[in-house]
Order: C-alpha cells, then sequence, then structure tokens
C-alpha cells in the first residue's frame, strides 16, 4: 500500500511539473482564529500552503505558531480547553468536518520541538504508524522501517539494534528516529515544529538535507526558531508575531528586504526576538 | 580580611543544625520501627513453634483449641481471589476513565471525590452495607460471595487510585506522539500506556490484597464463619477465615493453648510480609527496566 502510494506519487511529480499545477493549494487557511479559555494564541490568519512547497514560519515565542499546527491536524479534539474558529481546508475538505480524525491525522506527519522516543524498540517505533493502518506483513514492515530509517538518516546509527529501545538513543537520533516514524505515515503533510531546539549543529544540517530531500515528495511545514534555516529551506515563510500572521512571501524576497511590514525585517535581521 | 569562601560563625551554625535534624529525623523513624520488630519478634518466638505442615493443612480440632488452620487459610484465598476478581477489572477501567478519558469538569471532579470519600468509609460501615446490599437485598445469603464483594468495594478506591498514577506517569508527550500519528484514545492506552504501567499497577493491587487479607469487620457479617467443619465448595457457600479465626481463638474460645493464637497470627502477618516483598520486588523490577 505504502509502496504504491509512493509509486503514485512519483508520477504525479513528473506529470505536475508545469507551473500551474505546482501551484495546488494543499492547505486553505481562512480566518483562523484559537483560543485556550480565555487566552487568545492566535486570531485572524489566513493563508495557502501549496502543494510540495515547504513553507517557513518564523517568529518569536509566544506567537502563535505551534498552535497554528496544531489546528491543522484537529488536536483540539484531544484538549477540552482549546478552541478553534475559523476554517482549515485540507484538501478543499473541511478540516472541522473532517469524518475520522484519525484518518486524517495519518496523512499528516508531526514533528515536535524536544525528540519523542517511543518506550518500545527503535523497530516498534517505526513500525507502529503501519500497524496502525492494519499492515501485518513482517517482510513489509521491514521494509518501511528500513526505507524511513534511511531517509532519516538514521538507518547505519541504529541497523544493528532495531530491538533496543527508542527512548535510549541519544537526543539527535531520537529526533531522527520521530522524524522517521512521522515518514512511516507516508505523509502528504509534514509539519516541524522548532525541531533543532534539542538537536546537535551537525545533527540539525543532517535533517536539513534530508528535508530538501522529501520536498519533491511531500508538503512540509517548517516552524523554526532559527531566522537562517526557514532561509535556507523555505520556498514561501509567514511571520507570526503575537497571535498574527503579519506577512507572507517568497523567502528569497523577504531576505532581501522586500517586505510590507518593517517589523518583519527587523526580526529577520535579529533586531528584536 | 575573609576571603568570601572562608567559612563563617553562620556556615557552622546552620552545618551543626543540619547535623541534628538529621539526627531527630533518623530518630523517629527508629521509633516507627521498633514496635514493627517488637509484634514480629514476639509473634516469632511465641508462636513459631506451632508453625508445621501440620498446621497449615488439617482442621482445628477439639473445639478449636488444637489442630490446624486449613479451613481458615484456604477460606482467606477464596474470599481475596473474589474481592481480586471484582475489584481489579472494575477498578483499572475506573482508572482508565479517569486518567485518559475524562475531561477536567464537575462530573470527573465528582467522581474524584466519591472515590477518596469511599477510601475514608471505616470498614465496620462497609460491613452493614454489604449485610444490606449483597446478604438481604440481593439474597446472596451470608456466603464468600458477598464477603468478597463487600470486600471488592472497600478496597476498589486503593486500585483506582494506585492504576491511576501510574498511568498519569506516563509522560503527556508519548500519549501526543500517538495522536499525531492518527492512534486514537484506545490504541495509544493499548501500545504505550499500559504496557508501561502494568508494574506500577500490579504493585497497587499486592498492596490491595495484603489489606484484605487482615481485614475482619467487612467479613464477619457477610460471609465468615465462626466454625465450619467442612470445607467451601464454592462462592455460595459460607467459610471461615484467617482473620476472624484469629479473632475467635484469642477471644472467644476457652481452653486455647496460648501459643495457638500465636500461631495463627504469624500465618497472618506472614501472607501480607510475602506479598508486600512481592510489591517492592516489583518495583525493583521496574526501576530497573526503566524506559526514558
Amino acid at each position: 500500500m505504502v509502496g504504491t502510494r509512493a509509486a503514485t506519487q512519483s508520477q504525479q511529480a513528473q506529470t505536475m511539473t508545469s507551473s500551474t499545477q505546482a501551484h495546488r493549494k494543499k492547505l486553505e487557511v481562512k480566518d483562523l482564529s484559537i483560543r485556550y479559555g480565555d487566552f487568545t494564541a492566535l486570531s485572524g490568519v489566513t493563508l495557502d500552503i501549496r502543494e510540495r512547497e515547504i513553507f517557513g514560519v518564523i517568529g518569536p515565542a509566544n506567537s502563535g505558531k505551534t498552535s497554528f499546527l496544531t489546528a491543522i491536524n484537529r488536536m483540539d479534539a484531544m484538549s477540552a480547553d482549546m478552541h478553534v474558529n475559523g476554517q482549515i481546508l485540507f484538501d478543499g475538505v473541511d478540516a472541522a468536518k473532517w469524518r475520522n480524525l484519525y484518518s486524517l491525522r495519518r496523512r499528516i506527519g508531526v514533528v515536535f520541538p524536544l525528540p519523542v522516543g517511543l518506550p518500545m524498540t527503535i523497530y516498534d517505533n517505526v513500525a507502529m504508524a503501519p500497524r496502525l493502518a492494519g499492515i501485518k506483513e513482517k517482510a513489509e514492515l521491514d521494509l518501511i522501517v528500513e526505507r524511513c530509517l534511511t531517509r532519516a538518516a538514521l538507518w547505519d546509527e541504529v541497523k544493528d539494534r532495531l530491538t533496543s529501545l527508542g527512548s535510549l538513543l541519544s537526543g539527535g537520533q531520537q529526533q531522527r528516529l520521530t522524524i522517521s516514524r512521522a515518514l512511516s505515515q507516508d505523509p502528504e503533510l509534514l509539519m516541524l515544529d522548532e525541531f533543532s531546539i534539542a538537536v546537535d549543529p551537525v545533527t540539525t544540517m543532517r535533517i536539513e538535507d534530508v528535508l530538501q530531500e522529501l520536498r519533491s515528495e511531500m508538503t512540509i511545514i517548517l516552524v523554526t526558531n532559527l531566522v537562517q534555516q526557514a532561509h535556507r529551506l523555505a520556498d514561501r515563510t509567514a511571520f507570526f508575531l503575537n497571535g498574527r500572521c503579519v506577512e507572507i512571501g517568497e523567502t528569497e524576497a523577504m531576505f532581501n528586504g522586500q517586505v510590507q511590514d518593517p517589523m518583519t525585517l527587523d526580526y529577520i535581521e535579529g533586531r528584536f526576538g | 580580611m575573609s576571603h568570601i569562601y572562608s567559612i563563617t560563625p553562620l556556615n557552622e551554625l546552620n552545618h551543626r543544625k543540619d547535623k541534628l535534624l538529621r539526627l531527630l529525623f533518623l530518630m523517629m523513624i527508629v521509633t516507627l520501627i521498633v514496635p514493627v520488630l517488637i509484634i514480629l519478634g514476639t509473634l516469632i518466638y511465641k508462636g513459631g513453634s506451632m508453625i508445621s505442615m501440620e498446621f497449615l493443612f488439617t482442621f482445628p480440632k477439639n473445639g478449636m483449641t488444637a489442630g490446624g488452620i486449613f479451613p481458615a487459610l484456604l477460606g482467606t484465598i477464596w474470599l481475596v481471589a473474589v474481592a481480586l476478581l471484582v475489584s481489579v477489572p472494575l477498578g483499572v477501567a475506573a482508572a482508565i476513565y479517569l486518567s485518559e478519558y475524562a475531561l477536567d469538569n464537575w462530573l470527573t471532579r465528582l467522581i474524584n471525590i466519591c472515590i477518596i470519600n469511599l477510601a475514608g468509609v471505616p470498614s465496620i460501615v462497609h460491613a452493614l452495607h454489604g449485610f444490606g446490599a449483597f446478604v438481604i437485598f440481593a439474597k446472596m445469603g451470608t456466603s464468600i460471595l458477598a464477603a468478597g464483594l463487600t470486600l471488592a468495594i472497600m478496597t476498589m478506591p486503593v486500585v483506582i487510585v494506585a492504576t491511576k498514577e501510574s498511568l498519569q506517569s506516563v509522560p503527556h508527550a508519548f500519549r501526543v506522539a500517538c495522536w499525531n500519528m492518527g492512534a486514537t484514545r484506545w490504541q495509544t492506552i493499548r501500545r504505550v500506556v499500559l504496557p508501561n504501567a502494568t508494574s506500577g499497577i500490579l504493585t497497587g493491587i499486592i498492596l490491595e490484597v495484603s489489606r484484605t487479607v487482615g481485614e475482619t469487620a467487612p467479613i464477619m457479617f457477610t460471609g465468615a464463619a465462626f466454625f465450619l467443619p467442612f470445607l467451601p465448595e464454592g462462592i455460595f457457600d459460607q467459610t471461615m477465615a484467617l482473620s476472624l479465626h484469629l479473632f475467635v481463638v484469642a477471644t472467644q474460645v476457652p481452653g486455647v493453648p496460648d501459643a495457638l493464637p500465636y500461631g495463627v497470627a504469624l500465618v497472618l502477618i506472614g501472607m501480607v510480609l510475602i506479598l508486600n516483598s512481592l510489591s517492592i520486588a516489583f518495583r525493583i523490577y521496574l526501576r530497573n527496566k526503566k524506559k526514558w
């Protein structure tokens, strides 16, 4: 199942060379507001995320970046005090009206700021999502595990100890394990939330290389605390500040100083943050 | 001129105060341990001679002034088994609901208050409730079933609290990671939360057992008998029980040799100690298998 999906995706990638198709919208966010009890984390955000782009989100702490991701995969349904207003269209379908949230979340891979190695073997960590999707055959699982660990640049380090605990790997390895787990879902959308916060610079660069490879296959939302990381990776970047989306632009242009709001430039150039 | 790292009189005073407090706290724990050692020592000294295979596996004789304690020992095992069969599934399910599903609202708070109050109800009140509800109203008669159910209700809060705590000791980030992968709450509980809480839950259950073994009041009215010349054949029979048997041979029967009650008490305490040691062993096993 995973293999066939990957194959059709690469076919699509070949046919989608024309610019009109490349700009197909993966996600349309309309007037999104997020509130925790009385605290408003995000308000009035409207933006589109295109199919197979890396969409960077930058902004200082408490600007609503994480809440934005949380709303996209409908984690508000798991918490009593998170309230989402506005509309999020995933492939044109309203996420709020999605019949089965679990099937929505299976299409979205998430990587957290702090690595989360689940307290099970490395193999089981990566095989969990496929198992949840109903894959039982050992041979098929083996393939997925090897493929996903390889893609996350972790295979060579762990191939001889797949049965040791994933939660006991080093921080940088756990973060790559988290990425392989996200990839094992065969996601259409990959959301990374400040993935480099607890990771050494070398691992950060390795993961950035991984993302460069993945960009041709899936849509990526990269929330980052490192402005330069957005510059290196993102096609387009949004700047969030105090729960508002200040502006969205082509990353190159933005970093060349073509901004609508001087605040954006101040942040990019490190005058506040 | 004094260096900033030199020892001042205040440092000295604090140091001495700390040593004194350490000694004080040590003395308190010793004071607590002494009665336990005295009880155990007395029991072994006075009742140790009673313990034999014959004592454990034969019936009482001569109006309970001689012979063994087999029916009481077996009865206690029956009662504990029935109590566990009821309280563990119910208690664990309740704890899973409270820890994993319940939202923080008035209903959850009400349930929590009820559990705390249930834990605080005196055992004699549980006994009378069991008598009214199970023996009379549900027409079970005085039986192992009625007594076991009474014990189950009494010890359920222990299971719920212990299970809830060990479920909540599993980091929340693990759950969020699973939900993000598209796992349902139950799949998350099944695959990640429960496997990592099992040892803690078992520890709680064993502590519950050791408490159940010693309870006397709740079973007196509901299923435990003064003396029975035969063994129970099913859960609708009455039974003897160790705790009640101890009360009986110690106070109710004339002419019992001194060593006999001590022997019964030693067996009772021995059962509790063995179970508690198991629970401690589980905790050590848990520490060594730490997974994060």
